[in-house]
Order: C-alpha cells, then sequence, then structure tokens
C-alpha cells in the first residue's frame, strides 16, 4: 500500500433515540470502533446491506456526523478535534458524491449556480471558463450550465454531482452509492467516468455500495461490514472470502450468466435489531458455521497478509 | 416509466407564476379587481373632484346620485372620494403589517427551524401559546397596551400574525434541511449563513408569501374590525372600518353608508382569496401549507 | 394447446402517445419470463396492461389484444377483470413498503384474498394464509399474521405480499421488480422462493426486472425492451451466450462479473429518450455502436432467429455470426 492518506481509528458512533415523557432514550451503535487505512491513489469500497453504517460511516470520516469516539487522520491533519471553522477550510481537501442525483441538486438553481457553490463558499472567484471546464471533465456540454436540475437525466444530474464535488481539486472523495439509483446502463458511464477522473486527478476514492459485484470490479481493497462493523477486509477483488457473511453476499449477487446459475443457500433468520444486538457475533445467528464461541464473544479483527477476518470460524 | 422526462419546460419565474394565476378565470377576475382597487388607491386625488375631509354639511346624507356616485355621510363628505382614501389606509396597514409579520416570523421560524434546541422549544410554545388566541384578541390586547392609532393597528397586526408565519416557515425549514443539496452545501463547507440565505430560506418563501397573501385578506378585516371600534385610524383619516362604524348608527337613515364599505372589504378579502388560490395552484404547493383555515 | 398467456401485437397509448408499440409475448404454465429494459422501456406499463390496471393511469389499449387462457381480457369489463385480478392473475409490486395497508394486520390482508376469490370462510382463509405463510419460510407464521406492516423487515413484507397475490390460487403472476428495492441477500431468497413456486407448482411469472443478472438466474426465456418495442426475445441460454440485438449484448455487459478486467464495464451511452421524442426507424438507432444507415431510416421487423427467438436488427445476423 501506498503512503496512507487517510487513517481512521476506533471510530464509533452512538445515536440516542426514543427518550420522551414517557420512553427512556434507547442508544443504538451505527458504527462500532471502526478502523481503516486508505492509501494515496487507492479506491477502497465499504460494502454492506440496508443498515450496516456503511453511509454513517462515511458521514463520520468527513464529519458530517460528529463521531461519539475515535480518530480521523486526513494527510496528517487531525480532522476529529479541529474546530468548525478550521474543519470548514479543510473541507476544500475532501469531497462527497452523493446517492440521490435527484435531491442532491438545489431546483432553485441552474448548473452554473450549482457549479460556482465550492468557490463561493470558499470566498474563491469562479470564471465561465471554469464552470466549462468542470462541465467537460464530466462530459457534459457547455450549454448543460444554463439549464435547471429537473431539466437533466439522472445520469447528468450525477454528472453534475460529480463535477461540483471535484470543483476544489480535493484529494479524497467519498463516493456514496452514487449509482444507485441509476439505471445500469448509466451506472457503467458513471464508473468509467469515476474511473477516469482518479486517473485524470491523482484522487483518492472511498468507495460505498450494496454491490459487491460492482465493488469488486472498481475498488483496490474492500470492507465488507455487518451491523456496525467491519467483518472482513479483502486485500485485492480475487480474494476469496474467509467470512461467511461474505461469502453470503458474494452467493447472492447473480453473475448475467445463465450457466453460473446456482443453487443459494439463503441466509436463514433475519437481521437483528441494532438495539439490542446479541451478546457474541452478530452474524451468529444466520450463520451455519456458528460455533459455541461465537454466541458469547465477539471476535476480533485479525490480520494475515493484509487480508483482516473477524470469525472464530473462518472458510 | 417512473422517471420523469429528462427535459421538460424551465421552471417557472416570478412572471410566469403571475401568468399562470391570471390565466384562470377564477385569478383573472380576483387579480383584475386587486388591481383596480390599488390603482384607484394610488390615483385618489387623481380620480375624485372633492376632499375626504371636506364638510359639507348642507350635503349631508344624499344618497347615491350623479354628482356623488356612493352618496355623502353624516358630514357631508362624499363617500366614494373616503372609499378612496379609505382603501389606502386599509390597503397599505394591513400589507406593511403584514410585511413585518412575514420578515420577523422568517426569522424566528427560521432560526428554530434550523437550529433547533432550547430556542426552537422556545419559539415553538410561544408561537403556540398565541396561536390559541383569537387574532382579534391580541390585536386588542395590543392595542389597549400601545394605544390605539395606525401604528398600533399595524403592531397588533403584525403580532397577531406573526404566530403563522413562524411555524409555517419553520415546518418548512425542517423538511428542506433533510434535502441532499444540503447536506452537500455541508460537505463543500458551507457555513449556517450559506445554507440558511443560499439554500433553506429561498426554497421556504413561495408557500410563505402565498400564505402571507392570504393572511392580508384576513388583515384587512382585522383592521376593520379595530377600526368599526374606533381603535384604528384616527379621525379624519378614513378607513374602511370607521367608516363602517360610523355608519351603524345610521343603518336605517342612510344606509349607503356602511353598506359601500363593507362591500369594500368583502370583495377584496374574497378576490385576495381567490387569488391567493390561484396562485397555489400556480406554484402548485398546496401540500405545502399548513392546515390552519 | 395455446399458451396460458399471449400477448398479440399489443399497442398501448397514454393521452395520445403510443407507449408500448406492437409487443406480442406468450408465457406458458412452468415458465418463467423476464422483462427487462432500461427505466423507460414500458416494462412496467406492460405488466399494468396484463393486471388489467391500464385505466388507472389513464391508458387503453390502442390496438392488439391479450388472451389470458383463451380469453380476451378486452372482453372481460371493470368486473371481470377484477375477479381475474387477486385471482388467476396475482401481482407482486415493486414495493413492499408501500403495497401494504398499514393499519391493518398482515393475516387480514391475506385472509381477504382468498375470502374474495375462493369464497372461503374467515376461518378456512385463516388456515390458508397460514399454510401459504408456511410454504414461503416464513417463521413464526402465526405471530406474523397478527403483526402489522411497520413491524416487519422489507423480505419479510414481500414474502407477504407473494402470499397475498399467491392466496387467491393464482396461474399466473406477475412480478414487477420484486426485489428492486431489498437487499441482495433478501433479493436472492425472493427470487428462490418465485422459482420455487413455478416449478413446483407450476404456476406461469411474468418478472419485471431491469437486472440482467436476476434474469441470468431465473429465467427460461426473455424479451427485452427497448422504447417501447420488443428488441429481442430469446430462450436465456441463447440470448447471453450471443446476444443478436446489440441493446440486449449492451445490457449484459453493464453488469460487472467475475474476474472482469478494468476498463471493459461498457455502459450505454445516452438514455432512453421519452415517448414523445421516439427517434425513426430502429429506436435504438442513436445509441447503436453498430448503427448504418438503414438503421435510421427504416423500423426493424421482428425475425425468427435459428434457435426460436426473435430479434429485431437489421444487422443481427452480421453482429451475431
Amino acid at each position: 500500500m501506498s503512503e496512507p492518506l487517510l487513517v481512521v481509528k476506533g471510530l464509533t458512533k452512538r445515536f440516542m433515540t426514543g427518550g420522551g415523557w414517557f420512553a427512556r432514550p434507547r442508544s443504538m451503535t451505527a458504527v462500532r470502533s471502526v478502523n481503516l487505512t486508505v492509501g494515496r491513489g487507492e479506491v477502497v469500497g465499504v460494502v454492506g446491506e440496508s443498515g450496516c453504517g456503511k453511509s454513517t460511516l462515511a458521514r463520520l470520516i468527513l464529519r458530517l456526523i460528529e463521531p461519539t469516539e475515535g480518530d480521523i487522520t486526513l494527510g496528517g491533519t487531525r480532522l476529529s478535534g479541529i474546530g468548525q471553522a478550521e474543519l470548514r477550510r479543510e473541507r476544500r481537501r475532501m469531497a462527497m458524491v452523493f446517492q440521490d442525483p435527484y435531491s442532491s441538486l438545489d431546483p432553485r438553481y441552474t448548473i452554473a449556480e450549482t457549479l460556482a457553490e465550492p468557490f463561493r463558499v470558499h470566498g474563491l472567484p469562479v470564471t465561465q471558463q471554469a464552470i466549462s471546464g468542470m462541465l467537460e471533465a464530466v462530459s457534459l456540454p457547455a450549454s448543460a450550465a444554463l439549464r435547471y436540475p429537473h431539466q437533466m437525466s439522472g445520469g447528468q444530474r450525477q454528472r453534475i454531482g460529480i463535477a461540483r464535488a471535484l470543483a476544489l481539486r480535493p484529494e479524497f472523495v467519498v463516493l456514496d452509492e452514487p449509482t444507485a439509483s441509476l439505471d445500469v446502463s448509466i451506472q457503467a458511464q458513471i464508473i468509467e467516468l469515476l474511473a477516469a477522473l482518479r486517473e485524470g486527478f491523482g484522487l483518492t476514492y472511498l468507495f460505498i455500495s450494496h454491490d459487491l459485484g460492482l465493488v469488486r470490479y472498481f475498488c483496490d481493497r474492500i470492507v465488507v461490514m455487518y451491523l456496525g462493523a467491519v467483518v472482513e477486509v479483502l486485500p485485492d477483488a480475487r480474494a476469496v472470502p474467509r467470512h461467511p457473511y461474505t461469502r453470503a453476499l458474494m452467493d447472492s449477487s447473480f453473475a448475467p450468466d445463465p450457466k453460473a446459475r446456482r443453487e443459494i443457500a439463503p441466509l436463514s433468520g433475519e437481521i437483528p435489531s441494532p438495539f439490542n444486538l446479541p451478546p457474541g457475533c452478530a452474524f451468529a445467528g444466520r450463520c451455519s458455521r456458528a460455533v459455541e464461541a461465537c454466541r458469547s464473544a465477539s471476535p476480533p479483527l485479525t490480520e494475515e497478509g493484509g487480508h483482516a477476518v473477524a470469525c472464530f470460524n473462518p472458510l | 416509466m417512473t422517471a420523469p422526462s429528462p427535459v421538460s419546460s424551465a421552471l417557472p419565474g416570478g412572471l410566469g407564476v403571475l401568468r399562470a394565476a391570471f390565466g384562470r378565470p377564477s385569478g383573472a377576475i380576483a387579480g383584475g379587481w386587486l388591481v383596480l382597487i390599488v390603482l384607484g388607491a394610488i390615483f385618489a386625488p387623481l380620480l375624485t373632484p372633492y376632499a375626504y375631509d371636506a364638510q359639507v354639511l348642507k350635503e349631508a346624507f344624499q344618497p347615491p346620485s350623479l354628482a356623488h356616485p356612493l352618496g355623502t355621510d353624516e358630514f357631508g363628505r362624499d363617500l366614494l372620494t373616503r372609499m378612496l382614501y379609505g382603501a389606502r389606509t386599509s390597503l397599505s396597514v394591513s400589507s406593511v403589517s403584514i410585511l413585518i409579520s412575514v420578515a420577523a416570523g422568517m426569522t424566528l421560524g427560521a432560526a428554530a427551524g434550523y437550529f433547533g434546541g432550547f430556542f426552537d422549544r422556545a419559539v415553538t410554545a410561544v408561537a403556540d401559546l398565541t396561536w390559541s388566541f383569537p387574532e382579534i384578541l391580541i390585536a386588542l390586547i395590543l392595542v389597549a397596551i400601545i394605544g390605539p392609532g395606525v401604528s398600533g393597528t399595524m403592531a397588533a397586526i403584525a403580532v397577531a400574525y406573526l404566530a403563522q408565519f413562524a411555524r409555517l416557515t419553520r415546518a418548512q425549514i425542517m423538511t428542506l434541511k433533510a434535502e441532499t443539496y444540503v447536506e452537500a452545501a455541508r460537505s463543500l463547507g458551507a457555513g449556517h449563513a450559506h445554507i440558511l440565505f443560499r439554500h433553506l430560506i429561498p426554497n421556504a418563501l413561495a408557500p410563505v408569501l402565498v400564505s402571507a397573501m392570504l393572511a392580508t385578506g384576513d388583515a384587512i378585516i382585522l383592521e376593520a374590525t379595530l377600526g368599526f371600534f374606533g381603535l384604528g385610524a384616527q379621525p379624519p383619516t378614513p378607513s374602511w372600518g370607521s367608516m363602517m362604524s360610523s355608519g351603524s348608527a345610521l343603518l336605517f337613515k342612510a344606509p349607503w353608508i356602511i353598506v359601500f364599505p363593507g362591500l369594500a372589504v368583502a370583495t377584496t378579502v374574497i378576490a385576495i382569496n381567490l387569488f391567493g388560490d390561484a396562485l397555489i395552484a400556480a406554484l402548485d404547493i398546496r401540500d405545502k401549507l399548513g392546515s390552519k383555515p | 394447446m395455446s399458451p396460458l398467456l399471449s400477448i398479440e401485437r399489443l399497442s398501448v397509448a397514454i393521452g395520445g402517445v403510443t407507449l408500448l408499440d406492437d409487443i406480442s409475448l406468450s408465457l406458458d404454465r412452468g415458465q418463467i419470463l423476464g422483462l427487462v429494459g432500461e427505466s423507460g422501456s414500458g416494462k412496467s406499463l406492460t405488466a399494468l396492461t396484463v393486471t388489467g390496471l391500464l385505466p388507472l393511469i389513464g391508458g387503453r389499449i390502442a390496438s392488439g389484444r391479450i388472451l389470458f387462457d383463451g380469453t380476451d381480457l378486452a372482453s372481460l369489463g371493470p368486473a371481470g377483470l377484477r375477479k381475474l385480478r387477486g385471482g388467476r392473475i396475482g401481482f407482486v409490486m415493486q414495493n413492499p413498503m408501500t403495497a401494504l395497508d398499514p393499519v391493518q394486520r398482515i393475516g387480514e390482508q391475506i385472509d381477504v384474498v382468498s375470502r374474495l376469490h375462493l369464497g372461503l370462510s374467515g376461518e378456512a382463509a385463516r388456515a390458508r394464509t397460514l399454510d401459504l405463510m408456511g410454504q414461503l419460510r416464513i417463521p413464526e407464521a402465526a405471530a406474523v399474521a397478527e403483526a402489522y406492516p411497520h413491524q416487519l423487515s422489507g423480505g419479510m413484507k414481500q414474502r407477504i405480499v407473494i402470499a397475498m397475490a399467491l392466496a387467491g390460487e393464482p396461474d399466473l403472476i406477475v412480478a414487477d421488480e420484486p426485489t428492486t428495492a431489498l437487499d441482495v441477500t433478501v433479493q436472492a431468497q425472493i427470487i428462490q422462493i418465485l422459482t420455487g413456486l413455478v416449478r413446483e407448482r407450476g404456476l406461469a411469472l411474468l418478472l419485471i426486472t431491469h437486472d440482467m443478472g436476476v434474469v441470468a438466474q431465473a429465467c427460461d426465456r426473455v424479451a427485452v425492451l427497448y422504447a417501447g418495442r420488443v428488441a429481442e426475445e430469446r430462450a436465456v441460454d441463447p440470448l447471453f451466450e450471443r446476444p443478436a440485438h446489440p441493446y440486449a449484448a449492451a445490457l449484459i455487459g453493464c453488469i460487472p462479473r467475475e474476474g472482469m478486467a478494468e476498463g471493459s464495464l461498457k455502459g450505454i451511452a445516452g438514455s432512453v429518450p421519452p415517448a414523445t421524442q421516439f427517434p425513426p426507424g430502429c429506436r435504438f438507432h442513436p445509441r447503436c455502436p453498430h448503427a448504418v444507415d438503414i438503421c435510421r431510416t427504416e423500423r426493424p421487423l421482428l425475425r425468427e432467429t435459428p434457435d426460436g427467438g426473435l430479434v429485431a436488427c437489421h444487422l443481427a445476423e452480421r453482429i451475431a455470426g
């Protein structure tokens, strides 16, 4: 791995909910002691199902949500612990692309105004040429500048979202399911574009997705999350999963090839409530390989040659 | 089939919305009437040969005639003239007080909705409290404190409608706050002022302005009511409310003195409501307005 | 014997705009037909037409007909359609979160289908409901039947929706993107349940999806729709092995697969035009890498492929060969 750009240590987020006149507040741990390192120029994928905490993790890293515990360091600057004013200056170095290209653009502003926003926020001058250049970088015609978001398709809007994120030439970009709201045909276009931009601008990506197939295609390393915790880190896209949950995820994604058709041993049981986690491994209740130890103690994430897994009985 | 078509008509701007509102029959009639009233109020001195305070006692209690199309009052003053000047008072007092109310209500509501916490709870509690009293009661209490007259009336109306705008703005801001473009602005390093003034308030504006338009109609009634009780604009300044008040004693002797100002209030308020409805339809924001009738 | 469902030269219009143009499909018992395409291709509209829900969105059949077990749906009238829908034709919608009534218990919502369509009494209906829930591997069926929708997970809700579709003893199930709103592991469960039902009970399943991976995993035949027309209709194996229509090939190429080299994932340039702006000739030609002059002017007609499929492309032989 190259020189580390992002180092995350023991990141934890507990949400308190409920808590009214008659209800006692309940706490839910959305993200639990996550350690993560992303090297400069790397694409790291974070994959998991809804409710696994991957989107919360993304927002914690950019401090769009304040972490309960843990340290975040980006390129030598400790992000956790700096004040709001300093944090806002640091935001030039990081950016985020959001899942929903429909609500991520303010309907009242033209594309040109939307793309000028990052500059305006930091009091920087912005020119017509700069806007045209940004549009060109995401393969949109300069004439798009005068349009409103509702006049554009989902794929075009997501290109605008990407152009806005890259406006101030950040080093680090979080991509939060950037293609999940788009047609598959458009998804591939956006992935191609992201790959080209990474090359062109020397970017580092954290790619959040529910689609293991897509993550394995696009990412250098893959972090698998289940119920707020990292259960496995695959050192490369081809690595064979050792955690039963990763295996189940992989079996559940269908290749576009009828010959690869298979009988799936479906996961039994339901995802436990994050308010009321069972002791031991959170996956034990659905796991066919669970042993006695899994139900009483949490398996630690242990690394071997870059491949880390949190399981007492790995594959 | 659910995806919207990639290219559709441009977002209607201010003029487009007005044109759409005037495009409906009810909107056109109501809007036309309002324009007429406003023009009449502005150009009152040019439209009538009389002065609103010129007493000609020998011409008192004249029924409508060619010389005095709406008749004269107990002091022989031309009623049409007083109606036109009265429109100045009614319209300006009600719209200026609603403007003050909207400005203050939006500020409070936006701050409460955006920052939340203790401030929000305080604003919500006070707004709920004032909302549980009829507007007229609040207005009467305030006039009693400040004293009768135009400024007292304006303050009373402004405070009476404050809660409505604060609550509506707060609800709007709370919904808009969750939009991804707000989070996107934060991720770019935007501060509170940028988010509030560039994203939240512009998007919350349309429903608040329409509701302000409708409230202006209510404010005209409130102003007339205060005038009727003698708490509004003081004589000899004419207002529709005080004209009705002086006419009420003469209901059987000279009914035109109370009927014409009453008709003016009624038609203006109905026109404002109809035009407000047309605006709501043109802006397509029916679902965003609260349920307060 | 004629097939269970036969759509013959169907055209559907909404407000003067033709959205489905000359679609022909057939589906037999024990078969799964996939209907695939991007949004705007007309696949959901086909589902609504087959289930007789077209008037709901102001659409009408402009020409052609739909035969269900030999009966023309158009001849049935609203009452007849209502009897068929939920009865012999079950419908599974895309979003299980909104398909269930939030204030009614799960059991009651399933009961009502068999009471209505099979004339069962309350008790018999509940017994049937619990039996169906058991077949769909819903644990603790009796307890779940007493629950309200918000107490269940998305995957569980979709199983309830499937139970509702099954409660009227259907011969045909129309499933419109039944797994799109679900997590991948849950998607796998639901697809397995649906394919199991077809194999065990000899149901016919019309499976509408945008995901070529789901098609490859589940379907026997597949119809690829583009801009309201059938581009290709074939058995699954030959379609994936050697797609004849460039659009079918492009859709397959959009999905990353095991061991794919970086940069080999190909999108399709542009997007489906709105129905008012469909181009002349082959509607796919502005996005097609192979397009030649004839594609821009002349509509390609559906032709038989050697393996018994249909393809609407001027260059099909050249591309497949």
